[in-house]
């Protein structure tokens, strides 16, 4: 098992009345499965990404990730998790503006302690492996969407995570675009890694081999795709 | 994350706000420069008042005789006795009138001081010509002058004075040396003629001893032979220690000396302390710029956390950053510290004195404020939560 969620709550103060973002949501995900989490704005589906990424800690209920009790661990600790087992893929990209494609990629690489020709080396191996060879040294801002969402991947992958979570890795591309990233993410899970997909939309949720459906902060259908 | 890769990150932070790191820089700037300006001419200053004070002799002591009753001086010969102390290595008495000095058909009044041999070293005066007065001049009374720089020039021109007579108050007087020129905030002997003692009192017409310069033997004897002129004297003058009458009067070099670095040293770190405040509040604009930039950088930290930045590597990120902008910031004043101290020395005409230990103390506080004031910023970037930092717009 390589993640189980027991009864996860989570509420957000919202002046006198209490918001359930996450109401009571259990849900176990297995080594090198291909997961997509469906559901429209509002149902908690990006409060379940924060939560399985560890960006967010739940108000209550137990996160058990690879037998590591979540919510036992400090921040410190939290952040080595985030820096080795996940990598992190975002609907608006979130590259550094001011760094070039292949430091961007460098980044969890410098927070693991890699020595500098080592994150360089594995960077542009990275940035190859996703067809950006050719454009190491370009800013995010001279790149296209679906370049930058690319080069997020590169630095998803550049420590080797077992797990990449992805945020609607889509939402802010063109078709084309949009299509080629997911077939990045489906070779990615080919070659052997687990796949955590957040989407609202059921036609990008459908190439997963497994939707979870969420509204309401519950989890109302989890299915096996038939592909 | 190693260091250098975290420096490297602060000083990207820096570079790409160059004109807002630089005026945040210029607080630091002003405050270092203004510390090492202030000091160093301040110091300065103190090292020329302790020179000119020293100058006047090493281990001086002046001794004014005022005598009581009708006993107001005292002879050439008690005088002479306090020469035999073990703490004292030098006696000169000095009997001082006005005469009217003439050569050829040049004349002018000048103050005479009728003195012996021991005046040169106790004093401190140097010759640039002939020689000085020698115990044998004062016991054969021989009518011998020094002349002080100014009266040669005035009395002889370009001609070499030594060996030529002077008529020193209708007595024809042989010139056997010159003075080097010395002028210092104590006044000058360039205008001034020296003859033997025991010449001045019948020149003069005036019997006994009223000032005498003693020097000690070294600068640990000088309370002792301060003790014993003092109970000579009044052994006698019959005065008692404790009489408000005083009938002579020992003016410590040493002790004037004291008193003088004592003010200046106080005006200086007065002056630094000053000039520290606006360290301070260099520090301050530290403090702000480094609170602007968490803030702007929140979606930045978010990113970084998201990654695997700890709560260190943020820290540290910050911490530099503000250390960066301090030390560099320090360095600058330094240099124009320096600079300044120089020029504004050599426009009022002292030395400005900047010592290492001025520069590390200001160097050193620079950073330090750099570190008091980045610690709030940092840790306040530092404790950003990642979804929190996320989603900041």
């Amino acid at each position: 098992m390589l993640i189980s969620l027991e009864n996860i709550y989570k509420i957000y103060k919202r002046g006198d009345t209490a918001v359930h973002a996450l109401d009571g949501v259990t849900l176990q995900i297995e080594n090198r499965e291909f997961v997509a989490i469906v559901g429209p704005s509002g149902s908690g589906k990006s409060t379940m990404m924060n939560i399985l990424g560890c960006l967010d800690t739940p108000s209550d209920g137990t996160y058990i990730f690879e037998d590591k009790d979540i919510s036992k661990l400090n921040d410190d600790q939290l952040a080595v998790i985030r820096n080795r087992h996940i990598g992190f893929v975002f609907q608006s990209f979130n590259l550094l503006p001011k760094l070039d494609a292949v430091e961007n990629v460098e980044l969890p690489l410098t927070y693991a302690g890699k020595k500098g020709s080592v994150r360089r080396e594995r960077a542009v191996e990275m940035l190859n492996a996703v067809g950006l060879g050719n454009r190491i040294h370009h800013k995010p801002s001279e790149l296209s969407g679906g370049q930058q969402q690319r080069v997020a991947i590169a630095r998803a992958l550049s420590t080797d995570p077992p797990i990449i979570l992805a945020d609607e890795p889509t939402g802010n591309l063109d078709t084309k675009s949009g299509r080629e990233i997911m077939e990045i993410l489906k070779e990615l899970h080919l070659s052997g890694k687990t796949i955590i997909l957040i989407t609202h939309d059921i036609s990008v949720a459908n190439q997963a081999e497994r939707n979870v459906h969420i509204q309401d902060g519950k989890i109302v259908n989890d299915v096996k795709v038939v592909g | 994350m190693d260091t250098l890769q975290t420096i490297k990150i602060a000083l990207r932070g820096i570079l790409d706000n160059k004109l807002r790191s630089f005026l945040t820089m210029l607080g630091i700037i002003i405050g270092v420069t203004s510390v090492i300006a202030l000091v160093s001419i301040g110091q300065g200053a103190t090292s020329q008042v302790t020179e000119q004070i020293q100058s006047l002799g090493s281990n001086l002591l002046t001794v004014n005789i005022m005598g009581r009753g009708a006993n107001t001086t005292l002879s050439y010969k008690d005088a002479m006795e306090f020469a035999e102390s073990p703490y004292i290595s030098g006696v000169a008495p000095v009997v001082t009138g006005n005469a009217t000095v003439k050569h050829a058909n040049k004349n002018s009044s000048v103050q005479i001081q009728g003195t012996n041999a021991d005046f040169l070293t106790v004093r401190n005066y140097k010759l640039s010509q002939g020689r000085f007065i020698t115990p044998a001049d004062v016991n054969m009374r021989q009518k011998v002058a020094i002349l002080g720089s100014q009266i040669a020039e005035d009395l002889f021109g370009l001609v070499n004075p030594i060996g030529q007579e002077v008529k020193i108050g209708g007595q024809i007087f042989k010139v056997v040396g010159i003075l080097e020129s010395s002028s210092s905030m104590m006044g000058s002997n360039d205008e001034e003629i020296y003859i033997p003692i025991t010449v001045a009192e019948r020149l003069l017409q005036s019997r006994g001893v009223r000032v005498l310069y003693i020097q000690a033997a070294s600068k640990d004897t000088v309370s002792q032979a301060t003790e014993e002129i003092s109970s000579k004297l009044s052994r006698m003058f019959k005065t008692s220690s404790d009489s408000d009458f005083q009938s002579y009067r020992i003016l410590d070099q040493t002790e004037m000396l004291d008193t003088i670095n004592q003010t200046t040293g106080t005006l200086t770190m007065m002056l630094g302390g000053i000039a520290a405040i606006s360290l301070l509040v260099g520090g301050i604009g530290i403090m702000n710029i480094m609170l602007v930039s968490v803030t702007e950088r929140t979606r930045e930290i978010g990113i970084r956390k998201a990654l695997g930045a700890r709560k260190r590597d943020i820290m540290s990120q910050f911490l530099i950053e503000s250390l960066v902008i301090s030390g560099i910031g320090g360095i600058i004043g330094i240099i124009i510290g320096v600079l300044l101290s120089r020029g504004i020395a050599q426009l009022i005409g002292i030395n400005a004195k900047t010592t290492y230990s001025v520069t590390a103390i200001a160097f050193g506080f620079s950073m330090l404020v750099g570190v008091f004031f980045g610690i709030y910023p940092a840790n306040k970037a530092s404790s950003l939560k990642p979804i929190e930092a996320l989603r900041y717009e």
